[in-house]
């Protein structure tokens, strides 16, 4: 630091002679910054942008476990090993996963879909809701405010897995925490986990509980940038607190709250732990996600790696085309990106 | 820039409601009344409650013998013993899971911070041509749903042999790591005035070197915060874990934990002590890094 200001105050340019041209000047720059680039693209090239590409091809393959060899291989009794040709390799196969996830010839696509869309929508409403009424709460002065924030943060300390199973045992339906509490109240206990939407209910619980922590983090970030003194003019001109919150609080967090919108949506909607862990598709994957039904088709039973794949190439384009649209209307709406 | 915009934006409207409210309520945001004051405490409070309310129960759980784990009483405490910790501490893989677990997750930290830093300087800084793409790549990659990858990622390690060990997990989580790495070490080096840098190249200093000497220092919350959050994605990261390990001395501990619940008779009482003692640290990193998290997360956040 102070080498730096005790430079910039000594400021002859001693570099070269003449000043280098602006053409020159800027390739030097863009050396510098293709070099810093360039492990970072070196290794999403490699692993992602090339997964990614096989990926997709693969959705236009029928390859699953059975025919991934191209010799099989059986052991003799006396110990050697016979190997043929893989009479039923895996092969191009054109749009057919496709034709036949759409169908719903196999899986549930249409259902999942719905499921997801529900289990994003909700999960997000209740993030950002929650997340900034307690941000409003936690940036006035008040005592207690940085014990209140520590608390308030905890949730997001834990490791996902871990909440989904501690979810997981406080809804349990002979001993969980919720159905004792029930009981108490004379209400007969719920089976949480035998109808479709108390399970997912529980999984939307576990998921807010542990998403709202990051939203409140940034929002209450995003209320420390809005200068004070428009609060202090707002009042002085009489303003409510409502009125203060509608047209200070609110505009002054749109930059944050479309990032975090957008970031909570794509994240949510590909959030795999909790319900893979938490309702585990109970009851007889009702409550499956797109994300881990992909999973199952991938690597449970027979496991069926190019219908994984499809899955994965819709998702994708789901979250694409969400995306654009998005950045559609918050162009409208002058943002930068 | 995006800052001034709005501030300039929220003026304008703060303008309009004024007017109309001409009784004259200046109670100061320090003088608020008693009922409101209150409500506030009251309403935090519940909110505290139900934010640590899990956690506190699974911690009770855990010093309770398996039947009155699996009792219906609601008991605080019942019969407290350390048997459980004593169980999955010494009778069961866990050690071996946390070891693995940390190197994966720390492995996973350092390497893509250690990529994505300087990435994350050059886009902040120098107005390239392929700038943009890269900050849109960033972004695309955070929607790459797991799906999609990790079957493919999945073929290459088998034919790399790399499946069943704890490489190919620092592999597939650095395709997680690095994008929201540099997405948010970008927005923070944005915050950073470039007086500084253009000060450091005046002393003499190439990019480099300003980047090392001037840049990172002071860019230190930020990368606590990245850091923390890369581990802890890792620490926590289920299907790849899932799907590419397969025997008991390779689990990492999001997968081993799984153990103590099959879906018949589950063992809660060693799965509430394991909970435990897999938080614990975590959670005291995060305490300690949580003072950062505000100004860390707000850059990255607001600015795209």
């Amino acid at each position: 630091m102070r080498t730096v200001t005790a430079a910039a105050a000594s400021a002859p340019p001693d570099r070269r002679t003449a000043p280098p041209s602006r053409l020159r000047r800027s390739w030097d720059r863009n050396w510098y910054a293709w070099a810093m680039v360039l492990p970072v693209v070196i290794v999403l090239a490699v692993l992602i942008f090339y997964p990614l590409g096989r990926g997709i091809w693969l959705s236009f393959t029928n390859l699953n476990e059975a025919n991934q060899a191209a010799e099989i291989c059986t052991k003799s009794i006396t110990g050697s090993q016979v190997c043929d040709e893989n009479p039923n390799p895996w092969e191009y196969a054109g749009l057919d996963n496709y034709v036949r996830v759409l169908t719903g010839q196999v899986g549930q696509f249409w259902e999942w879909t719905g499921i997801t869309l529900i289990w994003t929508f909700v999960g997000v409403a209740c993030h950002y809701g929650l997340g900034l009424g307690l941000a409003v709460m936690l940036n006035r002065p008040m005592r207690g405010r940085g014990l209140y924030r520590v608390l308030l943060v905890l949730p997001w300390a834990v490791p996902a897995f871990v909440s989904a199973f501690a979810w997981k045992f406080i809804f349990n339906e002979r001993f969980g925490l919720v159905n004792s509490v029930l009981a108490a109240f004379g209400i007969d206990p719920v089976s949480w986990f035998a109808d479709r939407w108390t399970s997912l209910f529980t999984a939307i619980v576990t998921n807010v509980w542990l998403g709202v922590p990051f939203m409140m983090v940034a929002l209450l970030g995003g209320m420390q940038t809005i200068p004070g003194e428009l609060y202090e003019a707002a009042e002085i001109d009489g303003a409510s607190p409502w009125q203060r919150f509608r047209a200070i609080t609110l505009p002054g967090l749109r930059p944050t709250s479309m990032t975090v919108i957008l970031l909570g949506t794509i994240w949510t909607f590909n959030l795999f732990p909790i319900i893979f862990l938490v309702t585990e598709g109970e009851p007889a994957g009702q409550t499956e996600i797109l994300v881990t039904g992909a999973y199952r088709a991938g690597f449970e039973g027979i496991r069926n790696y190019s219908l994984a794949s499809t899955y994965g190439v819709l998702i994708l384009s789901i979250l694409l085309v969400f995306s654009v649209f998005y950045r559609r209307a918050l162009r409208k709406q002058g943002e930068v990106w | 820039m995006s800052q001034a915009t709005v501030s300039v934006e929220a003026e304008a409207e703060v303008a309009v409601p004024a007017a109309p409210t001409g009784t004259a309520r200046r109670t100061g945001r320090s003088r608020r009344g008693r009922a409101a004051s209150l409500l506030l405490h009251g309403a935090l409070t519940v909110a505290s409650l139900i934010a640590i309310g899990p956690i506190v129960w699974v911690l009770l759980s855990s010093f309770k013998p398996g039947y009155a784990v699996q009792s219906t009483d609601l008991a605080l405490v019942e019969d407290p013993t350390l048997s459980n910790y004593r169980y999955v501490l010494f009778d069961t893989s866990f050690l071996r899971w946390l070891a693995n677990s940390v190197l994966v997750a720390a492995l996973t930290m350092v390497i893509g911070i250690f990529l994505s830093a300087t990435t994350g300087y050059a886009v902040s800084r120098f107005n390239f041509p392929g700038r943009r793409p890269l900050m849109m790549v960033f972004l695309v990659t955070q929607m790459f749903p797991v799906a999609i990858l990790i079957v493919p990622i999945y073929t290459i390690m088998a034919r790399l042999g790399l499946i069943n060990t704890l490489p190919s997990l620092v592999i597939a989580y650095l395709t997680i790591a690095i994008p929201f790495c540099a997405w948010m070490l970008k927005g923070y080096f944005d915050s950073i005035p470039t007086t500084l840098d253009e000060a450091a190249a005046l002393d003499g200093c190439g990019p480099f070197v300003t980047f090392w000497r001037v840049v990172l220092p002071l860019a230190r919350p930020a990368i606590a915060v990245t850091a923390f959050y890369t581990f802890l994605t890792a620490w926590g990261e289920v299907a790849y874990a899932s799907a590419f390990i397969q025997t008991d001395d390779q689990f990492t501990l999001a997968y081993g934990l799984q153990q103590f619940v099959p879906r018949f008779n589950p063992q809660w009482e060693y799965l509430t002590a394991a909970a435990v003692l897999v938080t614990v640290p975590a959670g005291l990193v995060f305490l300690f890094a949580q003072r950062h998290l505000v100004s860390g997360l707000t850059a990255g956040g607001t600015k795209g």
